[in-house]
């Protein structure tokens, strides 16, 4: 039984959430909450733990501390609802497969066990590639894929895990501007549906036309709120240190 | 000689299950690239071997297989073990294991010789392989555990695909990724163990890669891959198992390493798209075809600066192709018919070469090249 919340579930809810590599802590004492329908973007240096903080949140890595709520639960209670675009680097492209058979791997997770993916599986995969316009590269090896539709498969993938809550590290990175609009208006979609889609992003030119909300991080969380009420000279300054001068242009 | 009726049908049986076990599994280490893993499994499973016989002093085949299994799996895992807990890099820990567990293995087959029993000979064939000893009751054993692992590779095909591919994303899903890289290595260690009286110790590491590598060449798809591999190491397998029952004093592991390294050779040369004389090929036509383009289109400029328009021009103004390669790229654009030559050697487009380069910019301009 559970009982009647007297608040709203918030698709992410992280507290004091604390991580720590060969005891050098990456991430330090991090609170967030995130509303429904929110397009928010990480942002932080290298090396501010923007990756970490969505691997922690997934349960990739161990935690030293803290508490990550996902619609009210724990992740592996809420797994269904969640959809994962890992960094395009962090896997071997000349792997021997096709778009379509990547695409299909989003639906390994509703399977099962020793489950094979049928036909609606497939047909699911299809419709994803063809929203991320990618469907004439279906059958095509993913080495000879370049790194927009790299990256582009791998929304695909996200896309098909039919999720109300996405994380996405670094979609745009390897991708052309053309491209990087064309996978905007897919996020922007996707939360016009209702569905909270968190993204580690580099640039801070496109980060107020491109998103509603924003977390500045660096190992501590330094702001989150609206992009406009984030991106202050100080805030920069506490993020980038001396570098903001002329990151702020 | 050969016996065909008995030692024959053992022979070409164990080989094709050592092929069979090697050839799927070498797919997974050469994909998760542990190919020097196979090494140090198969090293490390000697003293497994040597252990179960000073225990039981008899060679049976399951007992001697399974004591390899333990040893090669305890070696396995003492490398994520010490690699999660210190800084030591897996390729040290690696060679450390490989180094120490043949050691005490070579230590103890040394024991064994020096034992009173008469048994103990035939133990020396797991360093170098011997196929033409084995028994029926080998056979059996490695029909077992092939028909084990390999109903676990179908069953698990798509977790350990995705473990294999993308590990982290895989564990989003909920997939107990570590649980799945361990059984996926224990099936390794087993198809190594399997494998070790026929190809031995030494060189079983290559029966595990080189089938694997073979295969990657001829396909961009991991089920062709699985399959091609087994049977690419199913043949070598069998013929080298063939050939030392045939010859003398040739142990089986160097002549199954020799016939997978052929393949491994033939498949590296000449495979479609991945082969190296096909790269050569297209990227020898794509040069000629550049060539070909840059002297018409120089061709095209000199007609545009040059009145009449139909003057011919000499060979020795165009500056696209150095001039000892020059003539055959020009007879290959004359029989094409886009150039012309004129008796005294001069030479100039034809109406269907211009037509060809206005072709060419058009295009260009469509894909803002120009």
């Amino acid at each position: 039984m559970t009982k009647p919340s007297p608040s709203p579930i918030l698709p992410l809810e992280v507290t004091d959430l604390t991580v720590a590599y060969h005891e050098k802590p990456v991430l330090w004492d991090v609170d967030c909450a995130i509303d429904e329908g929110t397009l928010l973007a990480i942002v932080g240096p290298n090396g501010a733990g923007k990756s970490t903080f969505i691997k922690a949140c997934l349960g990739l890595i161990p935690t030293a501390a803290g508490r990550v709520k996902v619609f009210g639960k724990t992740y592996a209670v809420q797994r269904k609802r969640v959809g994962y675009v890992p960094q395009r680097e962090s896997v071997d492209w000349d792997f021997p497969t096709h778009a379509l058979d990547v695409v299909t791997m989003g639906r390994y997770g509703h399977l099962g066990w020793f489950m094979r993916p049928g036909k609606t599986d497939r047909d699911m995969a299809m419709d994803a590639l063809e929203k991320v316009g990618m469907a004439e590269f279906a059958r095509r090896q993913i080495s000879q894929l370049s790194g927009g539709q790299q990256q582009r498969v791998f929304l695909a993938r996200a896309l098909v895990q039919d999720a109300d809550l996405y994380f996405m590290d670094e979609p745009f990175s390897g991708v052309d501007a053309a491209t990087e609009r064309s996978i905007i208006q897919l996020l922007q979609e996707l939360r016009s549906k209702g569905k909270t889609v968190i993204v580690v992003h580099h640039d801070l030119q496109t980060l107020k036309e491109y998103f509603d909300w924003c977390m500045l991080l660096n190992v501590r969380r330094i702001a989150l709120g609206p992009v406009d009420e984030v991106l202050t000279k100080e805030n920069l300054h506490r993020a980038y240190g001396g570098r903001s001068a002329f990151l702020r242009s | 000689m050969i016996d065909f009726d008995y030692t024959l049908t053992t022979v070409v049986l164990g080989g094709a299950l050592v092929g069979l076990l090697s050839g799927v599994f070498g797919v997974y280490a050469l994909l998760r690239k542990q190919s020097l893993l196979g090494d140090t499994i198969a090293h490390a499973a000697l003293p497994g071997i040597a252990l179960v016989f000073l225990i039981l002093r008899v060679k049976h085949p399951l007992a001697l297989t399974l004591g390899a299994m333990v040893a090669g799996w305890l070696g396995t895992m003492t490398i994520p073990a010490v690699v999660n807990r210190s800084r030591i890099k897996p390729d040290t820990i690696m060679a450390v294991v490989l180094a120490v567990f043949f050691g005490l293995g070579l230590t103890l087959l040394s024991v064994i010789q020096k034992l009173p029993t008469a048994n103990q000979a035939g133990l020396t064939k797991f360093l170098y392989g011997n196929a033409s000893t084995m028994l029926r009751q080998d056979v059996h054993v490695m029909a077992a555990f092939t028909i084990i692992s390999v109903c676990a590779v179908l069953l698990f095909w798509k977790e350990f695909k995705i473990a294999t591919f993308d590990a982290d994303y895989a564990r989003s899903l909920g997939l107990p990724v570590r649980w799945l890289d361990m059984v996926l290595l224990s099936l390794i260690v087993v198809a190594i163990t399997v494998g070790l009286q026929t190809v031995g110790v030494v060189l079983m590491s290559a029966m595990l890669v080189a089938p694997a590598a073979a295969a990657r060449q001829w396909t961009n798809r991991m089920e062709i891959m699985a399959l091609l591999s087994a049977l690419f190491g199913m043949g070598a397998s069998i013929s080298g198992a063939l050939l030392s029952s045939s010859i003398t004093n040739l142990p089986t592991g160097p002549s199954t390493v020799c016939i997978i390294t052929l393949f491994f050779l033939i498949s590296i040369l000449f495979a479609p798209n991945r082969g190296l004389l096909w790269q050569w090929i297209r990227r020898r036509s794509r040069h000629g075809e550049i060539t070909q383009a840059r002297l018409l289109e120089e061709l095209y400029w000199l007609e545009q600066n040059h009145e009449p328009r139909s003057h011919y021009h000499e060979v020795r103004s165009l500056q696209a192709v150095n001039h000892e390669r020059i003539d055959r790229y020009l007879d290959t654009l004359v029989r094409q018919g886009w150039i012309e030559r004129s008796g005294a050697g001069g030479i100039r487009l034809t109406s269907v070469g211009l037509r060809q380069v206005e072709t060419t910019h058009a295009e260009m301009e469509g894909k803002e090249l120009l």
